[in-house]
């Protein structure tokens, strides 16, 4: 079971970019590397998803969880991916607006380049 | 092409990835069977494999989750079976209406609704003795 978790920067924004498959066996890795940036003062994260191979249900619910992560110290989250499939969950469980989800990242802070 | 294809596993995350390779792998066989339906199979797979993990959850030994699929000439039937105490369905709170303000309050609970989008057919049966999750993915969509 693979996921692979890259961080790296963009302006003021801390990218996240998820790879493998998020799913009930690899999800609680992200919570964490989500909480360990929160606890490391970072306040605005990028979920780029855009390499990422399989999200479902329980994938999806730690995104949400990870969103209110970050909004629980006032800060931001928004998810990345163009590819259809992994939009496609969002968007069949009504969450894709919820999670700001975009294109790329360069989509929301192209211009911090 | 017609057969069935068994797959064992046990009750455990680190398996629920082998299930969604072999179901897909199944359906693969069959050409006409679309990569978007396999996608949309894959994911309903998957729910009704997670749920049947996590009906272990509470149970100590070596559980293990039956994956059956039986390939028809333009569906895919897959049925996942397991042991756990079973549940009943209509005990299932639904999730919010997605444009309730209280939407993001739910983390879980989205895994039935969404295997019933996806699969053109879902049924859901559960005893005391476990519980039997049978899906239809048709090669094309049913609507089309």
């Amino acid at each position: 079971v693979q996921l692979d978790l890259d961080v790296s920067r963009r302006g003021d924004w801390v990218v996240l970019s998820v790879r493998g498959d998020l799913d009930l066996a690899t999800a609680p890795a992200l919570r964490q590397r989500v909480a360990s940036l929160v606890a490391d003062g970072e306040r605005r994260v990028a979920l780029d998803l855009g390499a990422l191979d399989f999200l479902d249900s329980v994938g999806l619910g730690m995104v949400v969880a990870c969103l209110k992560r970050v909004r629980h110290v006032d800060g931001e989250l928004f998810v990345a991916s163009d590819e259809d499939r992994i939009r496609r969950v969002f968007e069949l469980t009504g969450l894709a607006d919820a999670v700001g989800l975009v294109s790329s990242v360069d989509e929301r802070v192209g211009e911090a380049r | 092409m017609t057969g069935i294809v068994e797959l064992e596993i046990p009750a455990r995350p680190d398996y629920l990835s082998l299930a969604r390779l072999v179901v897909a792998a199944a359906a693969s066989i069959e050409p006409s069977f679309r990569d978007e339906r396999i996608d949309d199979l894959r994911i309903a797979v998957s729910e009704a494999t997670t749920n049947a993990i996590e009906a272990h959850a509470d149970l100590s030994g070596d559980d293990r989750i039956v994956i059956r699929c039986d390939l028809g000439d333009d569906r895919i039937e897959v049925e996942v079976r397991d042991r756990g105490p079973g549940f009943d369905p209509a005990d299932v709170v639904p999730p919010p209406d997605i444009t309730a303000p209280n939407r993001l309050e739910v983390e879980r609970g989205l895994g039935l609704p969404l295997m019933r989008v996806l699969a053109d057919e879902a049924e859901i049966r559960s005893s005391p003795d476990g519980t039997a999750v049978r899906l239809v993915v048709y090669h094309t969509p049913a609507s089309s």
